[in-house]
């Protein structure tokens, strides 16, 4: 569990979270929505410790993490698996060596050992006969599951998805979320995806914490999304024409 | 002012989170040797070349201004001899990797951090300066005195065969020249230069390229400032550093 109390966080002066509590239960998938520009993504690189944050506090379970030094978090750190908006794979590695690179840095494993585990992790997100291609060889669905591949290689308990299905088409963005929440279930992960994208908020947002303009407006369910009195949140999810048509023909 | 104090704390910071004990030797070993092959072995091809035409040049430009009875002229093939080793093979040869391999190294290391695989290090708890600096310090100091050593070579050669061919000086008079009042002391100097710039070259580099924010147009300016900031250093440690070892 992943819990959040009274975050803050400004760039320059100019405040981009503010007083952010909340908390991301194990084994859900958690999701994190609201316009471009909300605070999104600076709320997960907050929670992983990328950027450091104004005041708050940061819970790892019962570890105050963003209180712990470098040294004390690369433990933590072991534990978490992140997916990136543009999947990040290393250019220079071939996607098995990608896959790979967090066995080879903090596993003292044979590398016969180490390779059955990336070929198990690129199994399971369905990457076949690819292990010697370079990302930059492969499309953009192949590269967030091969580094979603990266992510899972060494068991982690936490899983952090940055905007998961940004720039993939709608059948393929299907599958990732498909791919995030059989994961975050079979590995009892605890799984913060950010998105915009109301498909996956549909699909997999067991709970949904809602962003507008730095600030925590709604909390729920998929299940409650669509029936919220939250005039943003509203203006958000029913932003587009197909949208508008359901919710007119709902009433 | 301050601008400057935050850009030379940013780099003695960085500095220590490189120099920190690394994660896994053995990953570090193989980035080394991967480095070596990239920075060092890449360069030996142009480093060769500039060498050549730097003696040949000296070499015609020697003889060309002791154009006088009173020389001797196995003075051309000393004079070529001492400003290679002096000059010419460190601190030109430093200038030229600066350009090479430090635009190499800035653009390398900010795109990386653009496209977030910096962060993606981080996350997984590895010291992304050491992983990625370190090896490339490495290297440099590990090959760059060999680079340095080519150079004085070519450059000789290149001032011999240059020499011979336009008719400035014999053979025998060249050879002569280049063993004459040789000091073995100088070959230390023009070692010592280049180790000290290639610190300066790959620290200076990933130092701007590690602190890019933005996109392409930003890598792009980082890249221009590792180069024109070591080469300035360079210049700046070649007066600092002549006037310590040889006075």
């Amino acid at each position: 569990m992943i819990r959040v109390t009274s975050l803050n966080k400004s760039f320059n002066g100019q405040p981009v979270l503010s007083d952010i509590s909340v908390s991301f239960e194990a084994g859900k998938t958690n999701l994190i929505i609201g316009r471009s520009g909300s605070g999104k993504t600076v709320l997960l690189k907050s929670i992983v410790g990328l950027h450091d944050i104004d005041s708050g506090e940061i819970w790892y379970d019962e570890i105050l993490f963003n209180k712990l030094d470098f040294n004390a978090r690369k433990e933590i750190r072991k534990e978490m698996g992140m997916l990136f908006q543009g999947s990040a794979l290393f250019d220079s590695l071939t996607v098995e060596q990608n896959v790979r690179f967090p066995l080879d840095m903090f596993t003292e494993k044979s590398l016969e050992e180490k390779t059955d585990r990336v070929n198990t992790c690129l199994q399971r997100v369905n990457i076949l006969n690819s292990n010697k291609l370079l990302p930059s060889e492969l499309s953009g669905g192949m590269k967030k599951r091969v580094a979603i591949a990266r992510a899972i290689s060494l068991n982690p308990k936490y899983l952090f998805c940055d905007e998961p299905n940004s720039g993939l088409d709608p059948i393929t963005a299907i599958l990732i979320d498909e791919l995030i929440k059989e994961i975050t279930e079979e590995y009892s992960m605890t799984t913060i995806v950010n998105t915009h994208d109301m498909n996956s908020v549909m699909m997999i947002g067991e709970k949904i914490i809602f962003l507008s303009d730095g600030k925590k407006c709604w909390e729920g369910s998929n299940k409650e999304v669509l029936d919220s009195d939250c005039t943003t949140l509203n203006d958000f999810v029913f932003a587009n024409a197909l949208a508008k048509q359901l919710r007119k023909s709902l009433k | 002012m301050i601008k400057f104090l935050e850009l030379l704390g940013g780099y003695f910071i960085l500095l220590k989170k490189v120099l920190s004990k690394p994660e896994k030797p053995g990953v570090y070993y193989k980035q080394t040797v991967h480095e070596i092959v990239f920075l060092g072995l890449n360069s030996v091809g142009i480093i060769t070349v500039i060498s050549f035409f730097m003696g040949a040049v000296i070499t015609l430009q020697t003889a060309y201004n002791t154009e006088n009875p009173i020389y001797p002229t196995y003075l051309i093939g000393l004079g070529c001899r001492d400003s290679i080793l002096l000059e010419f093979s460190s601190t030109i040869t430093g200038l030229i990797l600066a350009g090479k391999v430090g635009s190499s190294i800035a653009s390398e290391i900010g795109t990386m951090r653009v496209t977030e695989q910096i962060d993606a290090l981080e996350i997984m708890g590895v010291n992304s300066a050491s992983y990625l600096i370190l090896p490339k310090i490495i290297a440099t100091l590990l090959f760059n005195p060999f680079l340095t050593l080519i150079s004085i070579s070519v450059g000789i050669v290149g001032g011999w065969l240059a020499g011979t061919s336009a008719g400035v000086v014999t053979s025998e008079d060249y050879i002569y020249g280049i063993q004459y009042a040789f000091i073995p002391y100088y070959v230390t100097y023009a070692i010592i230069k280049t180790l000290v710039f290639a610190f300066i070259i790959t620290t200076v580099s990933a130092f701007h390229g590690y602190r890019v924010e933005g996109g392409s147009l930003e890598v792009g300016q980082a890249s221009t400032k590792a180069v024109v900031h070591s080469s300035i250093l360079i210049l700046l440690f070649n007066v600092i550093l002549t006037q310590l070892l040889l006075s």
